[in-house]
């Protein structure tokens, strides 16, 4: 296992530029999910770091090592694709002997190696299978234990449980979190999915555009989003995004008929902000029903989706739609003109398109 | 991928090399032959350049000039007439039914035979004192038996008979492969609707097979052009000139007569013909 | 109706192939045959069918390896190269499948002439390569486009080089595209006649069907043995038509619905 650096890379499709100056870091035997929506170029960067695609510029280092002008074969990367690339006309144990069998190693090697896969990964039983006489699932696990047998320096993902359907997909998601503390392997992966980025992701990468927009811990992600697309993007159902502007005199946000006290959430000074524009964000469950006259706002309830576990509440107010998160057990009709409030913990401040707390 | 570009290259070149020299060198060859007075079988006369000349022999030679008409009113004929056949025959053989593929494979049958062994076979049909032709016609009379292929009346219209037979399931496949690119929804929306089998096939299938009737008529068009096997065999070009269609007589032209810059002038014409109809199909595809 | 209809005429021929002398002129015509294979054997011994079968076996046989290995090629580069000019390459060579055989049959005689290649298995095989390439390397490259892109660069990935991958990987899972594109090139060359005519003049050296068209007799026609050359030539690709409908059917809409 090792570990991957990745520095100023770039890749241009004629004057388009899919990634810019991307630079990042993977620790030996950590698990780094790229996350972001389709078409972010985060494919690219996958295909990039195992030599599917040329970069247009920077460099590409496992262990210290350059790889970036090396061909695929040579790079010693295993990847599992998103449509898995069995080999069709391969049984399952060919599937997984194939790169053992480039590489000469001995046939007793090769054996024990696909059978400890095998076993890991439970497909004991399907080993003189071909790919076409598996389940989803099962083709799944081969494509890993494909990977798995080269014992290579890195894993790299390429949404792999994107062609499951939702309950295998939630339970491939731990698997693939058991494995990789078993294997303590470096792994690349990408998703779309924030939910699978944050319960597999020791470090998320958020890519947007080309860009690096936050890197960290999921954590740190959910909790101080660096932008307000990462506020967004994170967490489900999405976080509200409210437009306006902070007061000349004092340290009060402003949007339509809504008004916030932001004096404790910026605490540092709001002076530097005064008459200028703010986005405020503030996740469905954590806009409260306020009983108390320092409410926020008044707003209406249009629409109530009962989910038996909690509710979601969206609410207008003027020209503006919000949406809540409440306790399955709160009493609250559609129709009902309620008023809105939130913790200043919660609040998070964007100004420019940057977190400002 | 690094150097792709070289990469194809170097894939494509022994494709590209048999193209240039069969096809692509011979074509523009035939335009430059077809300004020259050369003989192929008296190389050691030269060529002679006589600008026009050819063409101008060609407008004012009555059976070049009929052998145009002649090959026109072939692929008029012919080409509606296979296409609408293939139709049919594309409808029967969509349809999900016991034996399909058999008969599909039955339906190959004539496409699959050679041209010359299918001219023979007509051309013994069509006898004039044993042919099954005849017999169908005129049962015992064998004083009324016909000669069509020794009629300057009927001798187009069995040749096209043939051509018809041998070439209408290449017309069906054509049809069969837009017909099984028409989803299943669509006819149990359209049913849904309310329209019946008929308004189904005017309002659905029809439209949505136009581009593979179109892709029919265009290659069908294109074949029918360069008829010349079915005439070779069944009639020579005869009796009287009356089958003799454009690809036969530029073949005449250069290698029965060794006219071959004449002949080139045929080519010429026989290409941009060509050309136009594969212009005008293209226009209406879009 | 519909199969009654393609397959009467031809059935009547192949029984006519086995009927006796008298039989054939016989009206009304006579169904059952008499089982003869006199026909047959005057086929063989007086017009030289086994000659004639010699020659297509040869001629269709290398026109399809040649036309299936450097077409395949070909089609890899086209559909697995990025480069822009593929689209065009293969609208080109769609063209050139459109050109009237008269059109360039005059320069592909004198350029096989200059050649010495005239009355030549090698002459007639390169012209029906070429004649067949555009067919082939479109049908192939509908099935390499199939092909996902991505099982190569697994193997790529798995520690195959380019060749590794297109011989292990590539070439195992385009068996049946080149199969079916073989099939219908070697059907194609079978049946030629064009120029089999012009640069075939040595009945030695004819195909089957140039043999068909030119078999000798001005007045009276030796029908039973037309006949029995016929069945002889037709047979295989029956048998062919027959096991290999679907392939056939889907090798030639392939060409017809991308164009």
């Amino acid at each position: 296992m090792a570990k991957l650096a990745v520095r100023n890379l770039t890749k241009t499709f004629g004057a388009n530029a899919v990634l810019r100056e991307i630079s990042f870091e993977v620790a030996d035997g950590e698990f780094c999910v790229l996350l972001g929506p389709s078409g972010c170029g985060k494919t690219t960067l996958l295909r990039l770091v195992a030599g599917l695609e040329e970069a247009s510029g920077g460099m590409i280092s496992l262990d210290g090592q350059r790889i970036d002008d090396l061909p695929p074969q040579k790079r010693d990367v295993a990847f599992v694709f998103q449509s898995y690339a069995l080999y069709p006309h391969m049984s399952v144990y060919e599937n997984m002997a194939f790169s053992l069998r480039l590489r000469r190693l001995p046939e007793d090697g090769i054996r024990q190696r696909v059978r400890e896969a095998a076993r890991l990964l439970e497909i004991e039983g399907q080993l003189e299978q071909k790919p076409q006489e598996l389940s989803g699932g099962q083709r799944q696990r081969v494509a890993v234990g494909r990977a798995i047998v080269r014992q290579p320096k890195i894993f790299l993902f390429d949404e792999p449980l994107s062609n499951l359907d939702a309950s295998l997909r939630a339970s491939m998601r731990v698997e693939l979190a058991r494995l990789h503390r078993r294997l303590r392997a470096t792994i690349l992966y990408i998703t779309h999915d924030q939910a699978e980025a944050m319960t597999l992701g020791e470090k998320i990468i958020v890519l947007h555009e080309g860009k690096i927009q936050q890197l960290g811990s999921s954590s740190a992600i959910y909790r101080r989003p660096a932008n307000p697309f990462v506020g967004r993007f994170v967490g489900s159902p999405q976080m509200n995004l409210i437009e306006g502007r902070l007061d000349e005199k004092r340290a009060v946000f402003r949007s339509g008929g809504l008004e916030i006290d932001l004096s404790e959430a910026l605490s540092e000074g709001w002076e530097g902000y005064a008459g200028k524009a703010l986005t405020v964000g503030i996740r469905p469950e954590d806009l409260l029903f306020a009983g108390r006259d320092d409410a926020w706002a008044q707003a209406e309830v249009e629409i109530i989706e009962d989910l038996g576990s909690d509710r979601f509440v969206h609410l207008r107010c003027g020209e503006m739609e919000l949406l809540a998160r409440i306790p399955a057990h709160m009493a609250v009709n559609r129709g009902e003109v309620i008023r809105l409030t939130g913790k200043p913990s919660r609040l998070h401040l964007f100004h420019q398109g940057k977190r400002v707390q | 991928m690094k150097n792709s570009g070289r990469a194809a290259a170097l894939f494509l070149f022994p494709s590209f090399l048999f193209v240039l020299i069969f096809s692509l060198v011979p074509i523009f060859e035939s335009f430059r032959l077809s300004f020259y007075r050369m003989i192929l079988t008296l190389p050691w006369l030269g060529q002679k350049f006589v600008g026009w000349q050819n063409y101008l022999d060609l407008l004012t030679d009555p059976v070049a000039s009929h052998s145009l008409l002649t090959t026109l009113i072939f692929v008029t004929v012919t080409v509606p007439l296979e296409v609408l056949l293939g139709l049919a025959v594309a409808l029967v053989i969509n349809e999900p039914f016991r034996g399909r593929g058999l008969l599909r494979a039955v339906v190959l049958v004539p496409w699959a035979i050679p041209s010359t062994v299918a001219s023979q076979m007509w051309r013994f049909i069509f006898n004039d004192r044993y042919g099954l032709f005849n017999y169908f016609l005129f049962g015992d009379q064998t004083e009324l038996y016909l000669a069509p292929l020794a009629d300057p009346q009927l001798a187009l219209g069995a040749i096209m008979v043939a051509d018809v037979w041998k070439t209408t399931p290449f017309a069906a496949l054509m049809i069969l492969a837009g017909l099984q690119a028409v989803p299943d929804e669509l006819y149990e929306a359209a049913s849904v609707d309310g329209a019946g089998g008929w308004q189904k096939f005017r309002r659905i299938t029809l439209p949505m097979i136009k581009p593979a009737i179109l892709l029919a008529f265009l290659f069908r068009t294109i074949d029918a052009l360069r008829v010349f096997d079915l005439v070779f065999v069944m009639t020579q070009g005869g009796p009287a000139d009356s089958t003799n269609v454009l690809q036969f007589y530029g073949y005449k032209k250069s290698f029965a007569e060794g006219m071959i810059g004449a002949g080139s002038a045929v080519s010429v014409l026989v290409f941009f013909l060509a050309l136009l109809f594969a212009l005008l199909y293209i226009r209406i595809l879009g | 109706m519909i199969g009654a209809l393609s397959l009467l005429p031809f059935l009547w021929f192949v029984l006519t192939s086995v009927k006796s002398a008298g039989q054939i002129t016989a009206i009304p015509p006579q169904i059952m045959p008499a089982f003869h294979a006199d026909f047959y054997r005057s086929a063989v011994s007086e017009h030289g069918l086994f000659r004639y079968l010699a020659n297509s076996v040869i001629v269709a046989g290398s026109t399809t390896l040649i036309s299936i290995a450097i077409g395949a090629l070909a089609a890899y580069a086209l559909t697995r190269f990025r480069f822009s000019w593929a689209r065009s390459c293969l609208m080109l060579l769609l063209a050139i499948s459109m050109f009237p055989q008269i059109s360039i049959a005059g320069p592909v005689w004198k350029i096989l002439s200059h050649l010495g290649w005239l009355n030549t298995y090698q002459g007639i095989s390169a012209a029906y390569v070429s004649l067949s390439l555009p067919l082939a390397i479109w049908i192939l490259s509908t099935f390499f486009r199939e092909l996902p892109y991505e099982i190569e660069e697994a193997a790529l990935i798995d520690g195959c080089s380019r060749l590794q991958a297109l011989r292990k990987v590539v070439l195992p899972l385009a068996a049946p595209g080149l199969f079916t594109a073989a099939i219908l090139v070697f059907i194609h060359a079978w049946n030629e006649f064009f120029f089999a005519l012009i640069i075939l003049t040595n009945s030695n050296l004819q195909t089957l069907p140039v043999g068909i068209a030119l078999f000798p007799g001005e007045y009276t026609m030796p029908w039973g043995e037309i006949a029995a050359a016929s069945t002889m030539a037709t047979l295989p690709l029956v048998v062919l038509t027959l096991l290999f409908q679907r392939r056939i059917i889907r090798g030639l809409s392939a060409g017809a619905v991308k164009g």
